[in-house]
This record gives structure tokens, C-alpha cells and sequence, in this order.
């Protein structure tokens, strides 16, 4: 294996932590608004992500940076060619991170209203896009001979890619509302198992309707023929569980399979990319690949060198926080923010 | 306006507007650091209080830090393509060891620190926040390194069309990382400083109520000692700063002192109003020999002007026009300079003022230093619009030129909408953080460490 391929392994593991981290952050803050009858219970269902969401972002930042690192000509190309749906993006980042900071600062109704809705869009809008992202990332975008993406905000826009955004969104809506479930109590608990029960079926269906259209409308399944492997079976089968558990109320099983569905998905899409990282529509030969848009071995093999003493690092002290926060967020707890 | 124009005042806006935050992070978190310990090892109330108090200001105002951030290392890739295309062998790795290093560590133990308060072991919840001060340094540390490169390139070779990494050593010890780091660490505890000092000032002329006396005397205390260390301190390495960029960009140099003409010994101009087309002055008041004495420690010595320059820079890399937009260059430094000098007035003031513990007779000492608390903000904008702008025509010096840098494929309008978008966010999200910021200061400590008038109205009897 050559540092080209841990690379791309590396940000392909930065980007599954990313969505199953952040997935459950933007699933409780799309419910939000619906699960929280008052504004004590929106306080408690903010509470439940809110020692972990500022580092679960740090994942995708630090993907952004491993990406520019590894594989410059990838960063340019994406980031210039995605320019609006990157704007949306950054903006529902934005307002998201100070929502969760400000709301609680002032007791005005429309401050908090205001801030509330902002963490809704802030999530929503994210969830949606991404999903759009890594389906265009797939099905493949205009990018000419010198790796400039060629095309426009619309050209981002497919019904392939839309599907791919629903099925993200249901998805982290699913996975969120088992979070909420297991890291609140009564009456929000119940409300959000029973939200799962809605959503959950959906986003099943969705997975499906993306599975399909990656056999009908990209080259990603290709060569991997009707039997895609063990890696996107897992995704199928683990979704379809978290269905069954669901409906037998074993909530903390389900969000267990949740991780893998969201995990194994994203470790798919890789794999069907690879060993290209984006696809070009134009030309398959102007596709950008782990190759034609990396920085030197020299350089790989520095950040190598860095990657392999902290990623575990901080794995080990984020995982630490998840232990020292595992605890129900309760109506009596005394909030913190 | 073309898509470059726009996207450099895009560059501009955001980074003024990132960097408007993040020096009050650098520099207050210690502040933070300094009354959680002392809560910590002599378990008084009062610097329960007083972390408590300051730590609320702070995370009003560290968040606005890290959103403005990200949209820091999205830009490149978004804005200047080319150049990330150019540079991103070299210069992807510091950011990528930033958010590696610094930001995980930062954002996952402020995470803690916010909700740790009685419910983890006490010697965490007080590592969390050194932790925080850590990872927030380190950031600072490696985002300049990455800038250090931009200003002085070293570890690279030329190969493919692109420059490519040839000695990592060689580009995180780059001598210009040196002067920089120091410049912008001390810069920003004195924003810090002035920040309690202004809040603390605004209560005690007011006459603060009896429970916040003390702690606001405390923090006085501590800001004006903070104050004058750090600006004594920026000064030095500013100074340090300045001679070593004589060295590396003179032409910076040369437009930040509207030197036209090499001159030996060289003067120090006080005030220039001067033609930049013609390259003259129109008016000047100078100090003969100053600007000699500031560059080599003596009154005389040669200091190059901007005519030579533009010649030997035509020399070496070909015709064009190597001069930044001189006046603009010149009247930041002395923005820069003057804000320094006014500061180092002030601070020396408090520190009297505490030693002779008249601190509250002092009314109009206080009185100013509530304004003075924007001082440092000015001077810190000025400094890097400065740095940035006299590094013109050259994104990456010597190397790389603004023009070459911006991506090719996004068009005028849509850097034109997400500069009209940014700009509108960014001054909404201004006004709600300095509305949230005078509440909270105002409050007082005692208001804020209990946290009473936050307390949602779900949590009366009825319904808790």
C-alpha cells in the first residue's frame, strides 16, 4: 500500500467519523423545533450534544485540511467548483456554532426562537447538502483537462444527487432521534422513539432508491458487479436492523447499528470512487485520482508520520468525553450554557 | 469590480473580521487560566466568581472565533484555487497539523469545560481549560507558520510547476515564524488585558455594587500588570519584527516609511502626505538618521528606497510593478505604531495607579480605558491589513503573484454574492456578540457567576 492509498484511507476514516459524529448533531438539531414543547425541554434537548458537537466539527475541518495537505489539486477543484453549495454550507456552520452559544444568553422569546430555528437550518441545510456532495462526487461533475470544474451551481443538481441528500438527511434524522432517545428522559424520550418509527422507514427507503441509482446512474458499482461486497451489504443489512430494533424498542442496539449503516455507507462511497476522488463527467480520463491531484510522498510521508501519533490521540481523549458526559441530560439537572 | 478585486477585499473582510475574535481568545483565556488555578489552589470564592465572570465573556466571544474560522480554510480552496494548487504541497501540511493539533484539543475540552462545572474531578475541569489556552496557541502557532511561508519561503524547491515540500524542518523553523509568533501571542494578551481592564474600569468608576468591588479590583489589578507586560512586550518584538523584515521584504519596509529614494543615513518620517504616482513627497516631517537608528541600532547606515527596489525586483524577477500601494501601507503602520504607543501609556497609567492603590480615585484613567478596550483591536487590523498588503504585488514573496492566484473558474458575481452574503452575516452576527458582550460585562461578577436571570422560566416550581 502506498502512501497515496493510506491517504485516502485516512480521509475516508476522517469523513466516517465525521457523519456518524456530527450525524446525530445535525438529527437532534433538525428536531429540535418539533421535539421541544417548552423552552426548558429545548434547553435539555440541546444539552444532549452540547459538550460534543464543537468537536465533532473539527472532523470535517480537519478532513478540509488533510485534503489540502494530501491532495491539493482535490481541495482546489472541489472547493472552486462547489463555490455556492459550499457558501450554504458555511453559512449553516456559521450561524449553527453561535446559535448554540447566544441562544440561551438573553430570555426574549424571539432571541431564542430566532437562535432555535437557526440551529434547525444550521443542521437541515448541511445534512442535505452533503449528501448532494459526495452524490456528485460519484455520479461525476464537469471537470476539464486542467482539473477546473467547468460547470455551475445547477449542474450539482440531479435527481440522483437529490435522493442522495434526502437519504443523508433521513438518515442522520433517524440516527439523531436514538441519540436524543438514549441521552434524555421523559416525556423527551418517548417522543423521540416514536420519531424514529417515522423517519426510520424512509430513510430505509431512500438508502434503497440511492443504492439503485448508483447501479443505474454512475459507474461507481461497476466493476464490482450485483454482489457489491461485504462493505455495502453491511450498510443495507445494518439499516434494516436498526428498523427491527426499533420496532422492538431496543433503542441503544439500533443507534449501535445507526453508526455502522452511516459508517459503511460512507466507507462504500469511497470505495466506489476509488482510486479516483472526483469524477469527471466530461472525460474519464480528466477525472482527478489519488495520483494526478497529490502532493509529494515527501509530504505524505510527514503528515503520515503526524496523522498516525494524534488521530489516536484524539481518539482517545474525545472518547474519554463521551464517558464523562454519558449520563441522561434530566429535567432536574441543573443546565449548563 | 473582477473576480480578483473581489475576492481579495472577500480575503480582507473575513480575516479582519476572524482576526477581530481571536486575539481576545489568545489573549483572555489566560485571564481564565489565571483565576480557575488560583480558584483551584486556594478555593476561594471569589475567583470561583471572577472565572466564572470572565469565562462567560470569554466563550461569548470564543465562538464567534471559531466560526469565522472555518471559513478561513474553506477560502483558500474556494477563492484561490491556483494557489492552492501552487502551495498545497507546502502549505496544506501546517493547516492540516493545526486542525490535527490545536483545534480537536481546543474545541473538545472547551466542550468540557463548559459542562464539567461539578460534574467531573476537579483537577479535569481545570486541566480542561489549560487545555483550552494550549490547543489555542498551538493553532496561532501553526496558522503562522503557514502565513511565515507566504512571507518568507524556505524548505521548498520548484518542480512540476508547483513548489513542493523539500525540508519540513526547514519550513516550521523558518526564522520569520519568530518574529511573527511572538509579535501576534504578546499583541494579543494585550487585547486581552485592555478588554479587563475596560470592563473592570467601567464598573469601578461607576461604583460597583459591594459584592463585585473586590473581584473588579482584582481584575484591575491584574489587568493593568497583564497590560504593561504585553505591551512593553509587543513593542520589543514588534521592533525585532520590523528589522528582521528590512532583511527579507525591504520593500515593505520602504512603502511602510514612504522612503522614495535610498537614503544613508536614512530619516524617519513622522508624517508624509505624499503623490504615489510620481513617487514624491507633497509633504513630510522627518527625523534625520531615526529610520537608519531603527533598522541598524545606529544613526547611520543605508536603508534602500522604493525606486531602487522597484529596479533590482525588475532585475531579478522581470518587468512590473513590485510597489505596494505606498500611502495605504505607510498610514497603517502608523495606525498601528500610534495605537501601540497610546496603549503603552494607558497600561503605564494603571500600573501607577495600582501601585499607589488609587485606583477608584482615578476617574479619568477609568473613564478612558473603557474605550482604549478597541485600541488593541485597531492596532491588531491594522497590522496584518499592513503585513498583507505590503507584501504586494506577491501572494507568496518572490514566488507566487495575487494575480496568478485566484481561481480561475468562479465568476465575479458569485464571489460578489458570497462577498455581499459574508459581509451581512458577519454584521448581524457582530451585533448580537457585542449586545451579548455589554450585557454580560454590565452585569457585574455576581450576576453572572450565579446565573440568575438566565435561568429558564420552564425551571419555576410549576414545572420542573
Amino acid at each position: 500500500m502506498d502512501l497515496n492509498i493510506l491517504w485516502f484511507v485516512l480521509i475516508a476514516v476522517l469523513f466516517v467519523g465525521f457523519f456518524v459524529l456530527e450525524g446525530f448533531d445535525y438529527g437532534v438539531g433538525m428536531l429540535l423545533p418539533f421535539l421541544g414543547e417548552d423552552d426548558h425541554q429545548r434547553r435539555r434537548i440541546i444539552n444532549t450534544i452540547g459538550p460534543f458537537w464543537d468537536g465533532n466539527e473539527v472532523w470535517i475541518l480537519t478532513a478540509g485540511g488533510a485534503i489540502f495537505a494530501a491532495f491539493p489539486h482535490w481541495y482546489a477543484t472541489l472547493f472552486s467548483g462547489f463555490y455556492i453549495a459550499l457558501l450554504l454550507m458555511l453559512v449553516a456552520m456559521i450561524v449553527r456554532g453561535v446559535a448554540f452559544e447566544f441562544r440561551s444568553k438573553d430570555k426574549h422569546p424571539a432571541w431564542r426562537a430566532t437562535w432555535d430555528w437557526a440551529i434547525f437550518f444550521g443542521s437541515a441545510v448541511p445534512a442535505l447538502l452533503w449528501g448532494v456532495a459526495l452524490g456528485n462526487l460519484l455520479q461525476g461533475v464537469p471537470i476539464d483537462a486542467d482539473k477546473h470544474f467547468v460547470g455551475g451551481f445547477f449542474d450539482l443538481l440531479s435527481p440522483y444527487t437529490l435522493i442522495a441528500g434526502l437519504a443523508s438527511v433521513f438518515v442522520f434524522l433517524t440516527h439523531g432521534a436514538l441519540f436524543l432517545n438514549l441521552k434524555s428522559t421523559e416525556p423527551i424520550r418517548s417522543r423521540a422513539l416514536a420519531v424514529t418509527k417515522k423517519v426510520g422507514p424512509v430513510a430505509t427507503v431512500l438508502v434503497f432508491l440511492f443504492v439503485a441509482g448508483t447501479y443505474a446512474w454512475t459507474d461507481g458499482f461497476r466493476g464490482l458487479g450485483l454482489n457489491p461486497g461485504l462493505v455495502p451489504l453491511l450498510a443495507i443489512g445494518s439499516l434494516l436492523g436498526a428498523g427491527a430494533l426499533i420496532h422492538r424498542e431496543h433503542p441503544g442496539w439500533a443507534f449501535a447499528l445507526t453508526c455502522v449503516t452511516i459508517a459503511s455507507s460512507t466507507a462504500t462511497i469511497f470505495i466506489a470512487l476509488f482510486p479516483r476522488v472526483m469524477v469527471s463527467s466530461l472525460n474519464p480520463e480528466w477525472s482527478l485520482t489519488i495520483y494526478n491531484a497529490s502532493s509529494t510522498p515527501y509530504t505524505l510521508a510527514i503528515m503520515s508520520g503526524v496523522a498516525l501519533i494524534f488521530v489516536p490521540l484524539v481518539l482517545v481523549y474525545q472518547g474519554w468525553t463521551y464517558w464523562v458526559f454519558r449520563h441522561r441530560v434530566t429535567a432536574e439537572a441543573k443546565l449548563e450554557y | 469590480m473582477d473576480a480578483l478585486t473581489l475576492a481579495r477585499l472577500q480575503f480582507a473582510a473575513t480575516t479582519v473580521y476572524h482576526f477581530f475574535f481571536v486575539p481576545l481568545t489568545l489573549g483572555l483565556v489566560w485571564v481564565v487560566v489565571l483565576f480557575h488555578t488560583l480558584w483551584f489552589v486556594t478555593g476561594r470564592e471569589m475567583y470561583e466568581k471572577l472565572t466564572r465572570f470572565w469565562g462567560k465573556l470569554f466563550l461569548i466571544n470564543f465562538a464567534m472565533g471559531v466560526v469565522t474560522g472555518i471559513v478561513q480554510e474553506f477560502q483558500f480552496g474556494m477563492n484561490w484555487s491556483e494557489y492552492s494548487r501552487f502551495v498545497g504541497d507546502v502549505f496544506g501540511a501546517p493547516l492540516a497539523i493545526e486542525a490535527l493539533l490545536a483545534f480537536f484539543l481546543e474545541s473538545t475540552f472547551l466542550g468540557v469545560w463548559i459542562f464539567g462545572w461539578s460534574k467531573i474531578p476537579r483537577k479535569a475541569h481545570l486541566a480542561s481549560i489549560w487545555l483550552v489556552a494550549i490547543g489555542s496557541n498551538v493553532s496561532a502557532l501553526w496558522i503562522l507558520i503557514a502565513n511565515s511561508f507566504m512571507q518568507q519561503p524556505l524548505g521548498y524547491v520548484l518542480r512540476n510547476g508547483r513548489a513542493e515540500m523539500e525540508d519540513f524542518w526547514a519550513l516550521i523553523t523558518n526564522p520569520h515564524v519568530f518574529v511573527q509568533f511572538p509579535h501576534v501571542i504578546t499583541s494579543a494578551m494585550a487585547t486581552g488585558a485592555f478588554f479587563v481592564l475596560g470592563v473592570s474600569a467601567w464598573h469601578l468608576r461607576r461604583g460597583a455594587a459591594p459584592a463585585d468591588r473586590e473581584g473588579f479590583l482584582f481584575s484591575f489589578k491584574v489587568g493593568a500588570v497583564y497590560a504593561l507586560v504585553s505591551t512593553i512586550a509587543v513593542s520589543v518584538v514588534g521592533h525585532n519584527q520590523a528589522q528582521y523584515m528590512m532583511t527579507i521584504q525591504p520593500m515593505k519596509m520602504a512603502a511602510a516609511e514612504a522612503l522614495w529614494e535610498t537614503e544613508d543615513p536614512a530619516p524617519m518620517s513622522l508624517f508624509t502626505w505624499g503623490n504615489e504616482p510620481q513617487q514624491r513627497d507633497v509633504f513630510a516631517l522627518k527625523v534625520p538618521g531615526l529610520l537608519s537608528f531603527l533598522a541598524y541600532n545606529r544613526f547611520e547606515g543605508k536603508v534602500e528606497g522604493i525606486k531602487d527596489l522597484q529596479a533590482q525586483m525588475e532585475a531579478k524577477y522581470g518587468p512590473g510593478d513590485y510597489v505596494p500601494p505606498v500611502m495605504w501601507t505607510y498610514w497603517l503602520f502608523r495606525v498601528m505604531v500610534g495605537a501601540g504607543i497610546v496603549m503603552l501609556a494607558l497600561a503605564a497609567w494603571a500600573t501607577w495607579l495600582v501601585l499607589k492603590e488609587r485606583v477608584e480615585g482615578g476617574k479619568l484613567l477609568l473613564g478612558l480605558l473603557v474605550p482604549a478596550i478597541a485600541l488593541p483591536h485597531v492596532a491588531n487590523a491594522a497590522g496584518w491589513i499592513f503585513t498583507e498588503l505590503g507584501r504586494q504585488p506577491w501572494i507568496v514573496y518572490g514566488l507566487q503573484k495575487t494575480v496568478d492566484a485566484v481561481s480561475p473558474n468562479v465568476s465575479a458575481g458569485e464571489v460578489g454574492l458570497s462577498l455581499v452574503v459574508f459581509t451581512l452575516l458577519y454584521g448581524a452576527l457582530m451585533a448580537a456578540d457585542f449586545y451579548l458582550l455589554a450585557k454580560y460585562g454590565r452585569k457585574g461578577i455576581e450576576a453572572v457567576a450565579l446565573h440568575a436571570e438566565e435561568e429558564p422560566a420552564a425551571l419555576a416550581p410549576a414545572q420542573a
